[in-house]
């Protein structure tokens, strides 16, 4: 059993005789999936579909830490763009599977090639369409060769083209139906591409139609501008876009976002961001928002977790969802953010209520040293953000309340003085320029 | 050289007999002697019809005294000030001259009666500049770190179209006294001269490299910058005013630590602050006690040290009368910036600008004003 390392377990980073040439990783961005969950990249892709299955995986390949992993998701990619008609990505997959999986997991130049060919003459054919659209002037036609030709450009990666398509037709949208087909067509491309910023503006372009959307569009577009929200880093207007997504959403938007993701992307934002009543309003009494939260039992329990005060816990579940949270192609980047934020407020809520807190209880509850504490207790009162005072002789943590009384009277003394010297600048500084302002008309005189 | 029966004549005999030509060195003593005697006697009324060779004389006396190198003796000058001024708000050409020989003579008591006069009228902006600069050199060899601060503002953002070298000289001062006083350089006022605003900065550039080094909090970055810098700081003179702002950071350090903790241990505050044993820690922060700029006590059995709230209950009656003259201050200030606003609201020029800037009435709405002022 040790021997055989089915289990993917922890050994396998650890082990020096693995060849890291192949692993591209920076000792900061690589990531350790080790441990007990390891990722199931099976059960993982089987959540999307389209470019963004292909993507996901990719982005996995390159940043675990272990090679059974990795193989298997560029296996699991290469297959995938098997299906499609992506020649580019193939060449890509080919090159960093470097012939590790064998015999049949190579460079098929031929496929690409034939591919291509398909390519070229599909395109042609296209092109002879729009043009004699165009010449014909009818708008529907047009929208849709264009769209076609967005189509076409999205399936063989060239994504920049496609984006400049689907862009083109919104000239020739009549309904709103178009131009929501239109705005979900951006929208796709510019996530993908990574622009967010089109991405906010599409869907504020859809939301705008005068025709009512279906519950599904809506949905849809909400998880849209959360993600827009994510990348901005405002983690606040984040967390409220996912938390109104409808459960309408579904299994309909698999090739941007899977409801799990939803709810983890969502239950993380509000946890960093939220007040308590927020929390509890927005979060825990959302019957909506449950239904995405059962997907996902540890962001429910973490969260029920944090309100109720059980510290130790939430951040025990919060560990053990990082190592597959920085392998998502969304969040990776804040997740360090986010959980800082979310420890923090944890230490906050926790004095909160005391006068006085036992520094030693505490770090037990936080599963922390006790000069490791102090520190971010240091920090977060530097900040004002906890009003105390920490005594460090007897490791007690003392809250401290102004005495509005004493800061009264010294705010009215210093204003005072302020006032009193910049009153004295002024006059002189207004003498000084009445003087100028003589000299300037006795030489005009 | 005899003197007149003084009153009537002062006038006269300023011209003749002291601006004529070089005087000799062994003249010189009589000299100065004479001037010190003619200003001390003199009527200030006279004076005060014909200020410019009064003027003269004095410049006259104060180059002499700096050839001589005994600006001691030109203390006479703030006699001639006295004399000369119209009301204790006036700024005379004197006035810089006096404070110079005060620096050069490194008395700045003489100075402060001069100094702590408020000026309000000003005649020949370039006075200000001096006077001012003087006035912050002063001060922060008195170690009145906030007066200066003040002076100091006032070259910076006095009114002006052309940069000149003492705007600069005085703003490298500035920044060095705001982080010995405040940790920080604030930025420019809305009021600074947009000359000021752009240039300073271009001709200041290690200072402001200063600052931001001190902003990281590290004094061992610190040092090492100012090592590297040396030179540049010993050639504007301002090498010591350097060293008060290193020593000024382990303060700052330490009253940050009041901020966050009860009570720490010396061990503690030495690694904080990066100093290298407790006992250094120790007798910083008996110093700082001693100043009055924390509140703490020193447990040396532990090696603790605790921090208390500022022990000012605002109860006394010395608080009570201190906030009373404040504020009948305050009340005179706040009449004197009134009438002034009055009286630009009836100055001509004002008057006739707001009139061309107002909208167009129909002589109907509007008879009392003249039609000289629409």
């Amino acid at each position: 059993m040790d021997g055989e390392d089915e289990s993917l377990g922890a050994v396998m980073v650890d082990d020096p005789a693995f060849p890291n040439g192949s692993v591209d990783s920076d000792a900061a961005r690589a990531t350790v999936v080790g441990g007990g969950d390891q990722m199931d990249v099976e059960a993982y892709a089987a959540l999307y579909t389209g470019r963004t299955r292909v993507a996901r995986l990719l982005f996995i390949a390159e940043r675990c830490g272990s090679e059974a992993v990795q193989l298997e998701a560029l296996r699991m990619a290469y297959d995938e763009i098997r299906k499609g008609e992506d020649s580019h990505l193939h060449r890509e997959v080919s090159a960093k599977i470097a012939g590790r999986l064998g015999p049949q997991y190579v460079l098929d130049q031929a496929w690409a090639d034939s591919v291509d060919r398909r390519a070229e003459q599909r395109k042609e054919k296209l092109e002879n369409e729009l043009n004699g659209y165009r010449t014909n002037l009818i708008k529907e036609s047009i929208r849709m060769g264009y769209n076609d030709f967005g189509d076409f450009y999205y399936a063989h990666g060239q994504l920049g083209d496609a984006f400049k398509s689907y862009v083109r037709t919104r000239d020739y949208c009549t309904t709103s139906k178009h131009i929501i087909q239109m705005c979900l067509n951006v929208i796709l491309v510019s996530i993908e591409l990574g622009q967010f910023m089109h991405v906010s503006n599409y869907v504020s372009k859809a939301e705008q139609t005068p025709d009512s959307l279906d519950a599904v569009t809506i949905a849809k577009l909400r998880c849209a501008a959360g993600l827009a929200n994510l990348e901005a880093k405002k983690y606040k207007l984040a967390a409220r876009k996912f938390i109104e997504t409808g459960p309408e959403l579904g299994n309909n938007y698999t090739e941007v976002i899977a409801p799990q993701d939803v709810a983890v992307y969502g239950g993380l934002c509000a946890l960093a961001s939220f007040d308590r009543t927020e929390l509890k309003k927005k979060v825990i009494d959302n019957i909506n928002f449950r239904n995405f939260l059962e997907l996902v039992p540890e962001v429910r329990e973490l969260i029920n977790d944090f309100y109720a005060s059980r510290y130790a816990s939430c951040l025990e579940y919060l560990e053990n969802l990082k190592p597959n949270l920085l392998l998502d192609i969304h969040l990776h980047d804040h997740v360090n953010t986010l959980y800082t934020e979310i420890r923090h407020k944890a230490i906050i809520q926790y004095t909160l209520p005391f006068i006085s807190v036992n520094l030693h209880t505490m770090a037990g509850a936080f599963k922390t040293s006790v000069t490791g504490l102090e520190k971010e207790l240091e920090v977060l009162i530097t900040n004002n953000q906890i009003q105390a005072r920490i005594d460090s002789h007897n490791k007690i943590l003392y809250a401290r309340h102004a005495d509005q009384r004493n800061a009264t009277f010294q705010r009215a003394l210093q204003t005072g003085t302020e006032f009193e010297r910049e009153i004295r600048a002024m006059l002189l500084r207004a003498n000084l320029i009445k003087h100028e302002s003589n000299l300037k008309s006795a030489r005009k005189l | 050289m005899k003197w007149p029966p003084a009153e009537p004549h002062s006038v006269e005999w300023t011209g003749e007999a002291y601006l004529s030509g070089p005087i000799s060195s062994d003249q010189a003593g009589g000299f100065l002697l004479s001037v010190v005697d003619f200003i001390n006697s003199c009527s200030g009324d006279q004076i005060r019809l014909a200020p410019d060779k009064f003027i003269q004389v004095c410049k006259r006396l104060k180059d002499q005294v700096m050839q001589l190198q005994v600006p001691l003796q030109g203390v006479a000058l703030r006699t001639a000030i006295r004399k000369l001024q119209t009301s204790s708000e006036q700024l005379t050409t004197i006035h810089s001259d006096f404070l110079l020989l005060c620096i050069l003579a490194k008395s700045y008591k003489t100075g402060l009666s001069i100094l702590e006069d408020d000026i309000l009228e000003v005649d020949q902006p370039r006075d200000l500049f001096l006077y001012y600069y003087y006035g912050g050199i002063i001060y922060i060899g008195l170690k009145r770190f906030r007066t200066a601060l003040e002076c100091l503002h006032n070259v910076v953002t006095a009114p002006m179209t052309t940069l000149n070298a003492i705007a600069v000289e005085a703003y490298k001062k500035y920044i060095l006294v705001s982080l010995i006083l405040n940790g920080q350089v604030p930025s420019f006022p809305k009021y600074t001269s947009s000359t000021a605003q752009r240039n300073l900065k271009n001709h200041t550039q290690p200072y402001i490299d200063l600052s931001a080094c001190y902003a990281s909090g590290k004094y061992s970055d610190l040092e090492a910058f100012i090592q590297s810098n040396v030179e540049k700081f010993q050639s504007d003179n301002n090498l010591g005013l350097v060293k008060q702002v290193l020593s000024s950071l382990y303060k700052r350090n330490i009253q940050r630590l009041t901020q966050t903790y009860l009570t720490l241990s010396l061990q503690d505050i030495a690694n904080a602050v990066q100093l290298k044993t407790p006992k250094e820690a120790e007798m910083h922060v008996l110093r700082m006690i001693q100043d009055g700029e924390i509140f703490a006590t020193i447990n040396q059995k532990d090696g603790m040290v605790s921090f208390h709230e500022d022990p000012e209950q605002y109860k006394t009656c010395e608080m009570a009368e201190h906030i009373d003259s404040t504020i009948q201050r305050l009340m005179a200030l706040s009449k004197k910036l009134r009438s002034i606003d009055e009286q630009i609201s009836c100055d001509p020029a004002y008057v006739s600008k707001i009139g061309r800037e107002r909208p167009k009435f129909d002589f109907d709405d509007f008879d009392s004003v003249p039609h000289r002022f629409i």
